[in-house]
């Protein structure tokens, strides 16, 4: 069945239609692509999506379950994560802190049972420290668990985000503009890690960015978007070629 | 293995250090040592201490600004004393009576304004409430503004310093458990706290509910020492004074909380010929605290084993 | 029908001291964000001082509105500076804190200095009569604080609109960074706010020495309570809506007291404003913009 299927979604502030008749569908483990100049809405679906906002019309199919009207926890609940375009990171909390609040929804005791101190709760503490800890050596941050998050350098704080959202044990993954604010290098890594989870954790991917060198180099498949509207979609060097996203990005048409 | 036996033995010495603090005050109050005026301190003391901490439990740790702390404290306070003076329970069952009223009230107000954000929960939880002082001043059965008198002196040493002990322990394993995280993380990102999984509305609840149900246990514990009980006892000044605590003691710290009601318990006896100069002197406290150290004393740092080890260690 | 057109007449005197008060709220509201819990104790200090100027003056009593609005725009003023301008960017929570603080200073300094007792306003700052319209009997009083309301909310709304310092208060409420490269010093913008609002509520202080005759350290409370319930009701941040808002809650409330039980003529303004926070909380004028993300 098809992981996620966007049927004419729109969303309007105040009258200025922010996504209109958005289509979109995606299988299990792609890599797919989001992309559009500044202001076309990406991350107003992500948004939408997410449950942070409520569509005014059209449907949302997860795994044959309707989003529209869940709130974001059931959504995330039922196996999608992800990243903001600012880092929202817990900040006062350490590294290992933020990793083990994405475990809690699976919480293996009860409230009582922390208050009383019972033995599955010491066992559990233990279960989640580990599991934390698994998430964070995949992007090499367990050494840094005792760091406070807001301590980070930008890079490390980008992957912290990352990790979080994958301690949810998404089948989704969606990243908003990960390579935002970093040097060619540190894309490659990113490029290389996203293949690499990908792979590890067996995830789909949805990801917006503007870095072109990252979006042509692992992308399976690209969107894009223009003032709330699709404008094309297809493999990378089709859009590469494709003369209305380039218009759109240029403003102008090239000869 | 070793670290059990550790674990172990740290419970035994922690349990048996409560235990002879405990008996030290008893035997000074039983001996008459501890005269009346500290007796009456050290009553206060516990309960201001109650109070903060479970206000912190709120406004600290949840980030929830909430400024009607008193109205809870009143609905225990008239709960137990209706049980224990007008249908003849005993002190126990008043107190628990006391928690699940203040823990229902903290639901039904809860509920309905946790949806609104900062100020205008703060304000909505001043206006509720003053609309509890307002309402039972209005009710015969509790003789509206004069209140209960009479009431039998219930609330010993040991009640008090059991309450303290249950209201601390409670936070704090609530606080050092994936419950508590989930609270905090409410406190520190709502948004990504939604989006990682977290029924943000349900763990906003759940602070208030038990912050609510300790704070109706002060009141209880207060209602039985002190006589009487009026609604005016029970006004905004009150939520204001469990609120310069919390902040003078640090948001999000449960030490600060404690170390704050102590010393402003301590201040307030010192002040009680002068009450404008003690309200200017808390006004004061709270706005040079916001704008010099608005983190308190103890910012949202606790006095961890940890902390305790390596200031034992340095001093070795 | 005479009883209810003479409701009217005290509840649009009221409604009109309502709004001068809720008026300091919502501009403050709408360009720093902040709840300014000590407006009403401002309002306080304004009938104080118009009490003294009264008494140990002997001015008349546009004088003494006059020095009480002078004297609280320059403590509105201060009070921003002292106060809250450290915490501009700081959370909410804590400028909330802090007005709170600031509320109970301006109360128990004024215990403290003055004593807790109320005053009286003498008979000679401010004869009461009364004239026949109609068959209806509209005292001088009530006439004197609703004209001078109007007059003193037209002044506002000039400013706002056709001066300099009105076009600053809007832009930097709209957008503070923007106000600031057009070369708007937000700093003076927000004390003239502050000051401006003073001053409305001074008057309203000296207003309502008048119509009740008495004054008292913690006279600003209730009132400030209430102007601040008609401001979210208009919607917080709408100077318009701050008009409507105190004039409904004027009316609303002696309404509740002639017809009604008094006993809960105050908590009739904390269940409005409970209502208006969980049904409309952006008010009757408001809009609602949600947070980005």
């Amino acid at each position: 069945m098809t992981l996620l299927s966007i049927n004419k979604l729109y969303k309007s502030f105040g009258g200025l239609g922010a996504v209109m008749n958005f289509n979109f569908h995606m299988e299990q483990h792609e890599l797919v692509g989001l992309i559009g100049p500044n202001g076309a809405g990406k991350t107003t679906v992500f948004n939408l999506i997410t449950g942070v906002y409520k569509p005014d019309q059209g449907e949302i199919i997860f795994q044959g379950q309707d989003l529209v009207g869940m709130s974001s926890y059931n959504i995330c609940a039922r196996g999608i994560a992800r990243t903001f375009q600012n880092i929202r990171l817990f900040n006062e909390l350490s590294v290992l802190d933020n990793v083990k609040i994405a475990c809690h929804k699976d919480v293996p005791y009860s409230l009582l049972g922390a208050l009383v101190r019972t033995p599955a709760f010491f066992k559990g503490e233990e279960r989640i420290e580990q599991q934390a800890l698994k998430y964070l050596e995949v992007f090499n941050l367990d050494i840094k668990r005792d760091e406070l998050a807001k301590n980070l350098p930008y890079g490390e704080q980008r992957r912290l985000e990352i990790s979080r959202a994958l301690a949810t044990r998404p089948k989704l993954l969606i990243l908003d503009e990960p390579a935002a604010g970093m040097n060619p290098q540190e894309t490659n890594q990113l490029m290389q890690m996203i293949e690499m989870i990908r792979q590890e954790f067996g995830l789909a991917i949805l990801l917006i960015e503007h870095d072109m060198s990252l979006v042509m180099g692992v992308c399976e498949r690209i969107y894009v978007l223009d003032y709330g509207q699709i404008i094309a979609e297809g493999l990378p060097q089709e859009i590469r070629n494709n003369k209305q996203v380039i218009e759109a990005y240029l403003g102008e048409e090239l000869n | 293995m070793q670290t059990k036996k550790i674990k172990w033995t740290r419970f035994l010495l922690e349990t048996a250090l409560l235990v002879v603090l405990f008996s030290l005050v008893q035997y000074g109050i039983s001996t008459r040592m501890l005269s009346q005026y500290y007796q009456i301190n050290l009553t206060s003391m516990c309960i201001n201490i109650i109070l903060a901490v479970s206000l912190n439990l709120i406004n600290g740790f949840t980030g929830q600004l909430s400024l009607g702390h008193a109205g809870f404290m009143a609905v225990g306070a008239y709960t137990a004393v209706i049980m224990t003076t007008k249908m003849d329970y005993p002190l126990l069952a008043g107190l628990v009576g006391a928690f699940l009223a203040a823990s229902a009230a903290g639901f039904v107000i809860g509920v309905p304004t946790l949806r609104l954000k900062g100020d205008y929960l703060a304000i909505a939880t001043l206006a509720l409430g003053e609309i509890i002082r307002v309402t039972l001043q209005n009710i015969d059965y509790v003789n509206g503004p004069a209140g209960i008198s009479g009431i039998p002196k219930l609330t010993t040493w040991a009640w008090l310093y059991g309450a303290v002990v249950l209201t601390i322990l409670v936070v704090v394993n609530l606080i050092n458990s994936s419950y508590g995280r989930a609270i905090i993380s409410v406190r520190e990102d709502e948004i990504a706290a939604e989006l990682m999984g977290i029924n943000t509305t349900k763990y906003k609840v759940m602070a208030f509910v038990i912050g609510a149900g300790f704070a109706g246990l002060a009141g209880a514990l207060y209602g039985h020492y002190f006589y009487i009980i009026k609604p005016e006892t029970f006004n905004f000044m009150k939520s204001f004074d469990i609120l310069v605590m919390v902040v003078l003691g640090g948001l999000g710290s449960t030490t600060g909380a404690v170390i704050a009601a102590i010393f402003i318990t301590v201040l307030t006896a010192a002040l009680q010929p002068f009450p404008e100069i003690r309200m200017i002197l808390y006004a004061l406290i709270l706005i040079i605290v916001m704008i010099y150290r608005p983190q308190g004393l103890m910012g949202n740092k606790e006095l961890s084993r940890q902390t305790l080890g390596r200031i034992w260690g340095a001093r070795r | 029908m005479q009883e209810l057109i003479q409701q009217l007449v005290n509840g649009l005197s009221l409604g009109a001291i309502y709004a001068l008060i809720a008026l300091g709220y919502t501009m403050v509201y709408g360009i720093i964000k902040l709840i300014n819990f000590a407006h009403g104790d401002v309002m306080m200090v304004g009938g104080f001082v118009g009490f003294f100027s009264v008494t140990l003056l002997g001015t008349n009593i546009a004088v003494a509105m006059l020095l009480a609005m002078a004297i609280c725009a320059l403590l509105g003023i201060i009070i921003e500076k002292v106060a809250y301008r450290p915490l501009r960017n700081s959370s909410r929570i804590a400028s909330l804190i802090t007005a709170i603080g600031v509320s109970l200073l301006l109360e128990y300094l004024t215990i403290f200095l003055i004593g807790p007792n109320q005053k009286v306003f003498p008979e000679t700052a401010f004869t009461v009569k009364a004239y026949n319209i109609g068959g209806l009997s509209i005292l001088n009083k009530d006439v004197f604080v609703f004209v001078s309301a109007v007059i003193l909310m037209l002044v506002l709304q000039y400013i706002i609109k056709y001066t300099k310092t009105g076009k600053a208060m809007r832009a930097v409420s709209l957008d503070n960074e923007a106000a600031i490269l057009m070369g708007i010093s937000v700093d003076k913008t927000i004390s003239m706010t502050f000051a401006i609002g003073s001053a409305l509520a001074a008057a309203a202080g000296v207003m309502v020495g008048v119509y009740y005759s008495t004054i008292n350290p913690l006279m600003g409370i209730v009132p400030g309570l209430k102007a601040f319930v008609a401001a979210v009701l208009g919607g917080i941040g709408i100077i318009p809506g701050a008009m409507v808002g105190g004039f409904v809650m004027g009316l609303l409330e002696t309404m509740v007291s002639g017809y009604g039980n008094s006993l809960y003529r105050d908590a009739v303004s904390f269940g409005v404003l409970i209502l208006i926070l969980l049904v409309k909380p952006t008010g009757l004028f408001g809009k609602d913009t949600g947070e980005k993300v």
